[in-house]
């Protein structure tokens, strides 16, 4: 017991080594190091600048598929922006866009949190357990998309099977055929999938609470739930912070759980803006409205960004 | 040390008691039980019979189990698997070979504008993959490169390059500057150092970041959907969206796919399952 007790202070304490102090001065060792790192820099500007400049520049453009024929592609201004918002289904992807990923969030955060605390006590096998729950966020999401549309299935699915017999619903439920249930069903199967690295983030954020705040609480008559709510909760408030706007940036831009399941149906009931920016461009070949769809998400992406460096600054110089 | 260490060992010894731990691993094994099941259902699925598949009621264990589907599936996907198998190793090639000098350069030869390069790999990473797909895919229809396992290479390779960067810094940045000081010291060039100091030394990113390449790059749907439209060149994840598409009824085929295109994650956590919770826990991500 003591050696663990040791060996988890020294992974505390044994934070990234100092970065030494070496000082540098013949101009040819800094040109050295331009050198190495010049490849990085070309392919960040033609693999992240690019895309992302092609992509504000096409969002005024009139981009359609006769433009791969014609080379042309006329500037049309904001006409692509308004005709997107103007669309019958803007409003409702928007609202879907919304409650999915705060659906997704609060039920991955808790179960994420639920599943953390719990595997932070040692048992026999704890920890081969707690690693075979990764297997699912290991998978392609395309796998497990279809294993879920296999459960999920009106008819033969396993889910409405079990529910029946336990007479939790009368009927079948068709979760992904009915523009009321679809939603739900794929907010149920990306909180599945999110639940692994929420757990995996706060275990870590969980190994670095000094168990001796825990010993001083017990020692002072602090109950299970005090302790969690006056130590677990504060201190691990920025390991949550990281992992909330993390996931909302995920979350935002999901795109193969939706695609497998419903492809955004039925009647645009499980849309999200980002399954949305992919049937304007691939579906319709309205490359222009994808485009502009797509820069949205850009924005909304900008803005959590924002939170996350904000979330993640001290960390960060903590660790310089 | 040693007061804190014996109360919290009499503190552990009387709150899990070995009944306890029982009861613990137990709950735990249930848990896993329902996070795994989608699995489990679709490895029983691949096995049963399509007759057995649509009754009413669901059989639990594929008793009279037949290897049908994995035979049709290996014939109707094969070819995918091997596309994926490409790419995917490409892109690991691609990944190692922008990543590794680039870490080097950042975290032992402290090139100049390095925060900033670091910072842009960071937000980088926050980019919409809609976004990139539709870029992507026009830039590769006016360069001629639609359907090009190259394209596939290239766009998977924005989904790996962050995070092996960023990885393999935090590994480089702990090797100690005397050991490279020597071998520089010695005459060796600074391509030589790295080669021969530094990689062997920081082994475990290289690792962790080729798994993680290959496995992002294997994964890939919105690429491999967006800049394949021949069926002939897709890549194993489009081979079963398209499959269910057209064949719906056949759950026991498109099972046995999935779970083929499953094999490469399966192996790697049996493999290298250190590597992989080291990967998770220095910040992985996935769409």
């Amino acid at each position: 017991m003591s050696i663990t007790v040791q060996g988890r202070q020294a992974a505390t304490t044994a934070a990234p080594a100092p970065p030494g102090g070496r000082s540098r001065g013949p101009a040819r060792v800094r040109w050295a190091a331009v050198a190495f790192v010049a490849p990085a820099w070309l392919y960040v500007a033609g693999f992240y600048l690019y895309p992302l400049a092609s992509s504000i520049r096409m969002g005024f453009q009139d981009y359609t598929v006769s433009s791969f024929y014609t080379g042309v592609a006329p500037y049309v201004g904001w006409d692509n922006y308004s005709k997107v918002l103007h669309d019958g289904h803007f409003g409702e992807t928007v609202l879907n866009t919304v409650l999915f990923t705060a659906g997704s969030l609060a039920f991955q955060f808790a179960i994420g949190l639920a599943l953390a605390v719990f595997f932070s006590r040692r048992f026999p096998l704890g920890g081969p357990l707690r690693s075979l729950l990764l297997v699912p966020w290991l998978l392609p999401l395309v796998v497990s998309g279809t294993a879920w549309r296999w459960i999920l299935d009106t008819d033969s699915g396993v889910l409405n099977h079990v529910l029946l017999n336990v007479h939790l619903i009368a009927h079948p439920v068709p979760w992904l055929a009915s523009t009321h249930d679809s939603l739900t069903a794929v907010t149920l199967v990306n909180i599945w999938v999110g639940i692994p690295f929420n757990m995996v983030i706060l275990y870590g954020g969980l190994q670095s609470i000094p168990g001796e705040l825990y010993e001083a609480a017990s020692l002072d008559g602090a109950g299970g739930w005090q302790r969690f709510r006056h130590i677990t909760l504060p201190l691990l408030r920025p390991v949550t912070a990281v992992v909330l706007t993390l996931g909302l940036i995920y979350t935002v831009k999901v795109f193969d759980v939706i695609m497998i399941l419903t492809q955004g149906g039925p009647a645009g009931s499980s849309q999200t803006l980002t399954t949305f920016a992919y049937n304007l461009s691939f579906q319709q070949l309205e490359f222009g409205r994808g485009a502009a769809v797509g820069n949205l998400l850009i924005g909304v992406a900008v803005v959590f960004a924002v939170v996350y460096l904000r979330a993640t600054r001290e960390q960060r110089q903590a660790g310089r | 040390m040693s007061a804190t260490t014996h109360r919290r060992a009499a503190g552990r010894a009387a709150g899990t008691g070995r009944a306890t731990g029982g009861a613990y691993t137990a709950v735990a094994l249930l848990i896993l039980a329902v996070m795994l099941f989608p699995l489990y259902w679709m490895l029983n699925a691949s096995l049963l019979p399509s007759t057995e598949l649509v009754r009413h009621a669901p059989t639990w264990f594929p008793v009279h189990g037949t290897l049908q589907g994995y035979r049709r599936a290996l014939s109707t996907q094969g070819s995918h698997l091997l596309i994926s198998l490409g790419v995917s190793a490409g892109t690991v090639v691609l990944v190692l070979l922008i990543a590794v000098p680039a870490a080097y350069g950042l975290a032992q030869l402290r090139a100049p504008g390095g925060r900033l390069l670091t910072f842009a790999f960071l937000v980088a990473q926050m980019i919409p993959g809609v976004v990139m797909a539709n870029s992507f895919y026009t830039a590769a229809n006016r360069l001629g490169l639609l359907d090009s396992p190259l394209a596939l290479v290239l766009a998977d390779s924005t989904l790996c390059v962050p995070f092996a960067v960023l990885i393999l810094q935090a590994s480089m940045r702990g090797v100690p500057a005397e050991l490279s000081e020597a071998a520089l010291l010695d005459g060796a060039s600074k391509l030589r150092t790295l080669l021969s100091v530094i990689l062997p030394v920081s082994r475990n990113a290289v690792v962790t970041a080729s798994l993680f390449s290959f496995l992002f790059a294997w994964a890939d749907f919105l690429f491999a959907v967006t800049l394949t439209t021949r069926d002939d060149r897709a890549p194993v994840t489009v081979g079963i969206y398209r499959f269910i598409g057209a064949h719906l009824s056949d759950w026991n085929s498109v099972m046995a796919t999935g779970i083929i295109a499953s094999l490469p994650a399966a192996v790697l956590l049996v493999v290298a399952q250190r590597y992989v919770a080291a990967g998770v826990t220095s910040g992985a991500v996935k769409d």
